[in-house]
């Protein structure tokens, strides 16, 4: 398989998807929405004092981004496999893996992203000073990609099943406990005004290790699933 | 004695030889338990910090050990299943899945009780309880997913690439729990510093062995009615003694 | 704030009841219910192979 063509299968599979989420805006509005609201709920449930709240900050940032991204992985595969397109893609001569890396690409593209762009203002109700905002926003842009992909696993071996998406954040949520470690020891790192280059690195090994090996994971579950 | 194990790998010789094997298993747990607690807390003599709370740890220890090699062993059980697609290798899996999960709580539980004393709290974040914690939501995704597939084959094999997954992330989940824990200044659950006394460790060791006979004995018990319920169409067990009754 | 002076006064019992007995507890029910599963399978079992029989 020419090295082109695999790429050019998945610009294809991400323009598809694009396309698709963009006809359906109200999936992608409610998981933003979401994401503001669980939010907004940790200061109503743990009073305004500004200097608790700040401490807060990155946790609930992304432990909201967490739950988030778990809401919006049920619709990864669930159209296509509702409408038969899921079954013809998996009997396509195509690499399946690149198929599936092109779903979770654009999947981050439409869910995860507008998450990353949304949390800086967040971040401000919670008086996050310049630097921590923007290693917050560094540490969201490697991990909510490797949310997704992880994400996905989840998506493929749940695909049809009636516990649905609850069941899918109870596989999938043990699973992205390093990246919310590394994401927020990071903001408190530059807090604290340490070193935050380990913190990134492990978070940039994990995306690099995901990318690897998650697509060619998410194609094996999908054959156990639709078998 | 190559021909001898795959003889055994079939379920209706196994389903034999387990149904021997157990009260072997369950009576020398038995023993060895009481053994090992008369060890434990009338050999063994009072800990200069810890006073008696410290014996706790001959459950507490032998569980957490327990839930950790049980995962590894369920989770090559399931890939067993998944690549050599060996019907008892899943079913072993799914087997082992209970046990390994109650020892997990059993960890926990103990210690949390072995906590309030020396740290006057019921729960600490240190890497370790963080850590079997997460190992018990593995044991409890695995299982859940296991129960809400109907198809017996989809869900031996989802739920082993979902073992599979989990112990790659394992040694990756505790990694960076204990860096969590060090960031943090948590406090780590050392044992009072000096080196043990010598009944303190054959105890614990008792205790340990005591555990994996039970365990293998409780998981050789539930695996017999995997093969029940999963065979149960076949002449074989219609054959059987306790089913033609 | 008495279960931390009544812990603190009678160590072992908290240890045997807390501890032990909990743990027991959960082996006995693990037990119960692996018995009890084997139980109700071989009810399932018998009552297929009966239906078997009878057609």
């Amino acid at each position: 398989m020419k090295k082109s063509s695999l790429l050019g299968l998945l610009v294809l599979v991400i323009r598809r998807d694009l396309v698709l989420a963009m006809r359906r805006r109200a999936d992608v509005l409610t998981t933003l929405i979401f994401f503001v609201m669980v939010v907004s709920l940790f200061p109503l449930g743990v009073g305004p004092e500004m200097a608790m709240l700040r401490k807060m900050a990155a946790g609930v940032l992304w432990v909201a981004a967490l739950l988030s991204s778990m809401l919006s992985l049920g619709r990864l595969f669930s159209a296509d496999y509702l409408d038969g397109t899921l079954e013809q893609m998996m009997l396509a001569p195509q690499s399946l893996s690149m198929l599936v890396l092109g779903k979770m690409a654009a999947h981050w593209m439409v869910s995860g992203l507008p998450l990353v762009l949304m949390a800086p203002v967040l971040g401000l109700q919670f008086d996050m000073s310049v630097e921590a905002l923007g290693v917050l926003i560094l540490g969201l842009l490697l991990g909510s990609p490797i949310l997704s992909m992880i994400g996905a696993i989840g998506a493929a071996l749940t695909l049809g099943l009636r516990g649905g998406g609850v069941l899918l954040s109870l596989l999938v949520l043990p699973l992205t406990i390093p990246v919310l470690i590394f994401g927020t020891g990071a903001v408190e790192a530059i807090s604290s005004g340490l070193d935050i280059t380990s913190h990134l690195s492990f978070l940039g090994a994990l995306l690099l290790l995901a990318l690897v090996f998650t697509p060619w994971v998410t194609a094996q579950a999908l054959r156990i699933s639709m078998e | 004695m190559a021909i001898n194990w795959f003889k055994y790998s079939a379920p209706t010789t196994f389903y034999g030889l387990a149904g021997k094997l157990i009260p072997w298993f369950a009576f020398s747990a038995a023993i060895l338990t009481v053994v090992g607690l008369y060890i434990g807390f009338y050999v063994a003599p009072t800990d200069a910090q810890q006073g008696e709370f410290y014996r706790i740890i001959f459950i507490h220890v032998p569980a957490s050990i327990l839930s950790m090699f049980l995962y590894l062993i369920m989770a090559g059980y399931a890939a067993l299943g998944l690549i050599f697609k060996t019907r008892l290798s899943s079913m072993m899996a799914t087997a082992i899945a209970p046990t390994g999960a109650l020892f997990a709580f059993i960890s926990l539980w103990t210690g949390a009780l072995w906590g309030k004393p020396m740290w006057g709290a019921w729960w600490m974040w240190d890497a370790r309880l963080t850590s079997e914690l997460i190992l018990l939501f593995l044991y409890l995704g695995f299982i859940a997913l296991h129960a809400s597939i109907d198809d017996p084959r989809r869900a031996d094999r989802a739920a082993a690439l979902l073992a599979i997954v989990g112990s790659v992330n394992v040694p990756i989940i505790y990694f960076s729990v204990k860096w969590w824990n060090t960031l943090h200044q948590g406090s780590t659950i050392k044992f009072s510093g000096t080196s043990m006394h010598v009944a303190m460790q054959q105890a614990m060791f008792t205790m340990l062995v005591a555990c994996w006979l039970y365990a293998i004995a409780v998981v050789l018990m539930r695996v017999r009615s995997i093969i029940l319920e999963r065979e149960r169409n076949t002449t074989w067990i219609s054959e059987l003694p306790e089913v033609k009754l | 704030m008495s279960l931390d002076i009544w812990m603190r006064e009678n160590p072992l019992t908290y240890i045997w009841l807390g501890s032990y007995g909990v743990a027991m507890l959960i082996f006995v029910v693990e037990i119960a219910m692996v018995r009890h599963k084997r139980k109700i399978t071989l009810q399932q079992v018998r009552l297929l192979r009966n239906a078997g029989g009878d057609e």
